[in-house]
């Protein structure tokens, strides 16, 4: 089966990738403490990918003060090269097991994702280094149009379908809660990845590195660490990340498309702020209480609003939480550095 | 005696200020060199142009024989030059055994694919790093300190650190920018029973410093800079007695402040 490109009617759910599943599976006749539950589970499994995506950019911030916008589009460029490479490989080898295909496709959005960063870092935001912040912001803005537009042109403005490898068919662990094993590998994928990472940056040389460099360029460089390469390095981890999360998303929702990084690189980047920006931990705390909030505020909205609003307002949840951290908590929920930052 | 660093005619503008102008100075393997002058006479940014930090309008550095590279700090680094500063710039939110590991980092060899697949070569390069850091922590004296958030110690022991971490680079010169400013009688002791067994130890120093006293009983030969030039070089005893040299600390001649 090659992913078919669906144009046309699509119901309204199906045409914004990032709108919930199908919450009508939620409300149908289950008990008050298995919706709770079903709720914290679709909150965690957003909220890892938004995790993920939301170290990317609290990184790059950490260690360059930019904030990468173009770094949603990475997103996208890591799904749909995915979904290129199951494509090709379901014609050269269709008898190839649906995890070696997964695996394969996975470490070749992992790999040009990672070049992409790399050339990202090189060629747009390196020689802007010591320009006014705005100058790399709008260059970053800049970028995530060049890369949405490169995106249409190889691969259209259809919505793909993207295949299933690993089964979508709901697990029951508790009677009336459902999950996925898609699901499944994406909380757990991410949380190794998480902990992979923290370890990187805190036990390891290039990790101590990353550390000085994101403190002061100047001294590191005075004290021997080639801060150019630590930089390159730290586009290229988060973009690599970035591609596990796109093909994490696009599998949960079974969907990709050239513009489908927006609004998870929003969430995400609102994540980010939610935790402190810069501080990793804070990313991966951010990610994870934005999902859940937005996932029980997309079940409850209804309720909440006698059926005035219904759950494509979600997204509302997302951008009310970053009006209000700016607002009440500026520093984000474990920042402190922020403010301190030269 | 050995040359180690020879700067020859070293220029900087910046805007209409020659920061420094055609300055000339030769350090000898194992002395150590006071670079001293009023404020404002070009003593830091030398340091600066020196390092990497900026790049000079003209004039080359020849280390060890052959030239350094300009603006790319961290290959001055791998030369054998490493540097304190004069406002302490540690890395705030790293321990103090951090601090002087990243110090060490151009001297590790471990790559990207070694320390994601922490290989034996990795781990075993790291324990050499970490050990090599205490040993530094003990030579300055502050080892007690090892796991305490650098920006949490006290304002001698941040000065100490800095120097741990700028051995940590293995400096053949270590250049040390006023490691004496704000530090009282007994911290000033000490640390010149430090930088006198950094000498025996074979590491030649270059230091600014406005402590008149250190400089004279500590270094070997001064040169003393003065509105970006060099207007004297000698052992402290013939540079004290200098005519321009007077004039320009206590005012007075053409240089009139």
């Amino acid at each position: 089966m090659t992913p078919r490109s669906v144009v046309g009617v699509m119901p309204a759910r199906l045409m914004d990738p990032t709108a919930a599943p199908d919450w009508r599976l939620v409300r149908l006749g289950r008990g008050i403490m298995e919706t709770l539950i079903q709720q914290l589970i679709n909150g965690l499994v957003i909220g890892s990918v938004y995790a993920l995506i939301a170290l990317g950019y609290t990184m790059v911030y950490g260690i360059l003060g930019l904030i990468n916008f173009a770094h949603g589009d990475v997103l996208m460029v890591g799904a749909l090269v995915a979904l290129q490479t199951m494509t090709f490989l379901m014609g050269m080898a269709p008898g190839m097991s649906p995890l070696v295909m997964l695996s394969i496709a996975l470490l070749v959005a992992i790999v040009v994702c990672m070049l992409l960063g790399f050339t990202m870092e090189r060629l747009a935001y390196r020689r802007l280094r010591n320009a006014p912040r705005l100058a790399p912001l709008i260059t970053a803005i800049g970028v995530s149009f060049l890369l949405q537009t490169i995106a249409m042109i190889i691969w259209g403005r259809n919505y793909h379908t993207y295949p299933q490898l690993i089964s979508t068919t709901p697990l029951q662990p508790i009677e009336g809660v459902f999950i996925t094993p898609v699901q499944i590998t994406i909380i757990f994928g991410s949380a190794a990845l998480m902990i992979g990472l923290l370890l990187l940056v805190n036990r390891t040389k290039i990790g101590r590195a990353m550390r000085a460099t994101a403190e002061n360029h100047r001294v590191a460089s005075l004290m021997g660490v080639d801060t150019n390469a630590v930089i390159a390095f730290t586009f290229v981890i988060g973009a690599g990340l970035a591609a596990v999360a796109g093909v994490m998303f696009a599998s949960n929702y079974g969907i990709a498309h050239y513009g489908m990084g927006f609004m998870p690189g929003l969430k995400a980047f609102t994540a980010a702020v939610l935790g402190g920006i810069g501080n990793l931990g804070g990313a991966m705390l951010g990610g994870l209480v934005l999902g859940v909030v937005e996932s029980f505020g997309a079940g409850y909205i209804e309720n909440l609003t006698f059926g005035f609003l219904n759950s494509s307002y979600q997204d509302i949840f997302a951008f009310l939480i970053l009006g209000l951290v700016l607002i009440f908590r500026p520093t984000g929920l474990l920042g402190e550095r922020v403010s301190d930052r030269a | 005696m050995i040359t180690l660093l020879e700067a020859r005619n070293i220029g900087k503008r910046f805007g209409g200020l020659q920061a420094l102008s055609d300055v000339s100075l030769t350090i000898r393997k194992g002395e150590v060199y006071g670079l001293i002058g009023p404020n404002g006479a070009g003593k830091t940014t030398f340091f600066n142009v020196l390092t990497g930090a900026y790049t000079p309008d003209g004039g080359e550095f020849v280390f060890n024989g052959s030239e350094l590279p300009t603006g790319k700090p961290h290959k001055v680094v791998g030369r054998g030059i490493a540097r304190t500063f004069q406002n302490i710039r540690l890395f705030r939110e790293l321990t103090a055994l951090e601090n002087v590991m990243a110090g060490h980092h151009i001297r590790t060899k471990a790559g990207v694919w070694g320390v994601l697949t922490q290989n034996r070569f990795t781990r075993e390069e790291e324990r050499l790093t970490t050990e090599r850091a205490y040993e530094l922590l003990k030579y300055v004296g502050i080892e007690r300190f090892a796991e305490v958030v650098s920006k949490n110690l006290s304002y001698g022991d941040q000065r100490r650190l800095e120097i741990a971490r700028a051995l940590a680079t293995e400096p053949q010169l270590l250049a040390l920018d006023e490691p004496a400013a704000g530090m009282n009688a007994t911290e000033t002791a000490q640390l010149k029973a430090l930088i006198e067994q950094i000498r025996r130890d074979g590491i030649t120093v270059m230091l600014i410093e406005h402590d008149v006293k250190l400089v004279m009983g500590l270094c070997d030969r001064v040169a003393v800079l003065d509105f970006g030039k060099k207007i004297a070089e000698d052992v402290p005893a013939v540079v004290q007695k200098n005519e321009a040299v007077i004039a320009a600390y206590l005012g007075g001649g053409k240089h009139a402040h």
